[in-house]
């Protein structure tokens, strides 16, 4: 017999997890999962030490609710948990404060186990649910909850609020009062995977903590403000997350922490102006020439701060904070080979790590045969949730001194629509659709 | 053809259009912060506030009043990839 060939075996993550249920406060458990070898969530961030998909169970005199489930792969380990602070029969109650399938891989299955219970989750995440379970769908008591609406588990509450956008349409915190623990699914949440489960106990997860947020949450921020206006006057003193560590030591210095990540960056010196930047790459000059241009006319209006950059000559990411605070952004790129030049891309590609919605865009560029870069470049910008109010601007070649005039113009008009002067415009059906 | 006028006003434009013309064929053409996603009623990315002329817009289905409800429209709001101008003065902003 041949001796097998010597393999190399990556070393299997340690796990010093609980086997079973953990007591998070009184009749509340973290049922969870340990994902201590994953190594990228979602195609979109990595984790060096895997990841939780936290579920909890809460007793109340009335019976039990779930909060939450976890990923499919980790079912077998969620029910052993929860069978052993609950029967099926004692569940009244399922709360899903996120559809997203590590969160609710259990829940088809739950569902069979406990059919009795009622499924209450935010309005929006009902479509979600109908996708999710099917035709099962029209068997279970499945209702939206809005803030202000609670379920009573006889001696305590569990109340709703709605904090959409955090970072689904469907997200929201359930409260339970009694115990004062937020139940907050991704908001506040870490990819980060240790047993010891809470954050007094586990490891430093603080880049894990800033890192989700960056990833996760910072693309809609606006969101997370109206989330936390929503949420602070909770007198809370556990925050549990549907992943990474259970904050229940200062909980509320993550508030403050997330506050700080959802401010600006850099500090303003903008004031009330509104502020334009102009981001070009140019192969000739021609593209750099029409980016001065409307730089020029913009800055002709004393309401708005207009900035002109050489993408080329800078880093994409310190770029994102600044348009992050900016009211908007004119893009300039030549076509080369019938499109737009590749470090535009990758400012077009970064942006969606930033909050882009309602943010005036524009293009601009110089062409040499067929100029397609410009329209390229705004439909990525109205993917991106952006308002282009003003049609791209395109010059063939080196822009002549009226067509320099016409950038000056384009970038008056810009400032124009920045502040709210804009000439309303009446245009006709076939102008429009011939576009 | 019988003719209305659609203003969107985060763009500043008023279109003249045929009666019977979804917003949304014209919100994107003039570059209105008006966003899509499905297209076909079901997700409410395109959920739009009617600032005024809500009475010239066509009724909205079953199925839009179920994605607005689930969505938390106002009563103000509509889908724009289902809804037509029927007529007169309507305007509009993102929701």
């Amino acid at each position: 017999m041949s001796v097998p060939p010597f393999t190399i075996r990556p070393a299997a993550p340690r796990l010093d997890g609980p086997t079973g249920p953990v007591a998070v406060a009184p009749g509340v458990h973290w049922v969870g999962a340990l994902d201590p070898g994953l190594r990228n969530f979602d195609v979109i961030l990595k984790t060096a030490n895997g990841t939780t998909y936290n579920a909890y169970a809460v007793r109340g005199s009335d019976g039990v609710a779930v909060i939450d489930t976890v990923k499919a792969e980790f079912a077998g380990e969620f029910f052993a948990r929860l069978e052993a602070v609950a029967r099926y029969d004692e569940i009244r109650l399922i709360v899903l404060n996120h559809l997203e399938p590590d969160h609710t891989g259990a829940v088809p299955e739950l569902l069979r186990r406990a059919p009795q219970a009622q499924v209450r989750l935010s309005p929006r995440g009902l479509p979600m649910l109908r996708a999710l379970l099917k035709d099962e769908f029209a068997l279970y008591d499945i209702k939206g909850v809005t803030t202000g609406q609670s379920v009573s588990l006889g001696d305590r509450d569990l109340q709703f609020f709605t904090t959409p956008f955090v970072h689904w349409p469907d997200t929201q915190c359930t409260w339970l009062a009694a115990e004062r623990v937020l139940f907050t699914c991704d908001l506040f949440g870490s990819h980060y995977c240790d047993g010891r489960l809470f954050n007094d106990l586990v490891g430093d997860f603080r880049f894990s903590f800033e890192y989700y947020f960056d990833r996760i949450m910072r693309p809609f921020r606006s969101f997370v403000a109206q989330a936390l206006d929503l949420i602070e006057p909770l007198d809370f003193g556990i925050i549990a997350p549907a992943h990474g560590p259970i904050l229940r030591s200062h909980p509320r210095d993550y508030l403050t922490h997330t506050r700080r990540l959802i401010s600006s960056r850099l500090a303003s010196e903008t004031g009330a102006e509104k502020t334009l930047l102009i981001f070009y790459v140019s192969a000739y000059g021609a593209t750099a020439q029409l980016a001065q241009a409307i730089h020029d006319g913009a800055a002709e209006s004393p309401d708005v701060r207009v900035s002109l950059f050489d993408l080329e000559g800078g880093e994409i990411a310190p770029f994102l904070d600044l348009i992050e605070e900016a009211d908007g952004i004119a893009l300039g790129t030549p076509t080369i080979n019938g499109d737009a030049v590749r470090t535009i891309w990758e400012m077009l590609a970064a942006l969606v790590d930033i909050e882009t919605r309602g943010k005036l865009g524009a293009a601009f560029g110089s062409y040499g045969w067929s100029g397609e870069a410009v329209r390229l470049v705004e439909t990525r910008l109205q993917g991106l949730k952006m308002r282009l109010p003003e049609p791209g601007l395109r010059v063939k070649l080196h822009p002549s001194a009226a067509e320099l005039d016409e950038g000056r113009a384009f970038g008056r008009r810009l400032a124009d629509h920045l502040t709210g002067r804009a000439a309303p415009r009446e245009v006709d059906f076939a102008e429009i659709a011939a576009r | 053809m019988d003719k209305a006028t659609l203003t969107f006003t985060d763009v500043s434009i008023t279109v003249n259009v045929p009666t019977g013309t979804r917003i949304i064929e014209m919100s994107e053409k003039v570059g209105s912060g008006i966003t899509y996603g499905c297209r076909e009623g079901e997700c409410g990315t395109c959920m739009t506030h009617v600032i005024e002329g809500s009475e010239n817009l066509s009724e909205p289905t079953a199925l839009e009043m179920r994605v607005l409800e689930e969505n938390l429209g106002g009563k103000d709001d509509r889908l724009a990839c289902q809804c037509r101008v029927l007529g007169g003065a309507v305007k509009v902003r993102p929701a």
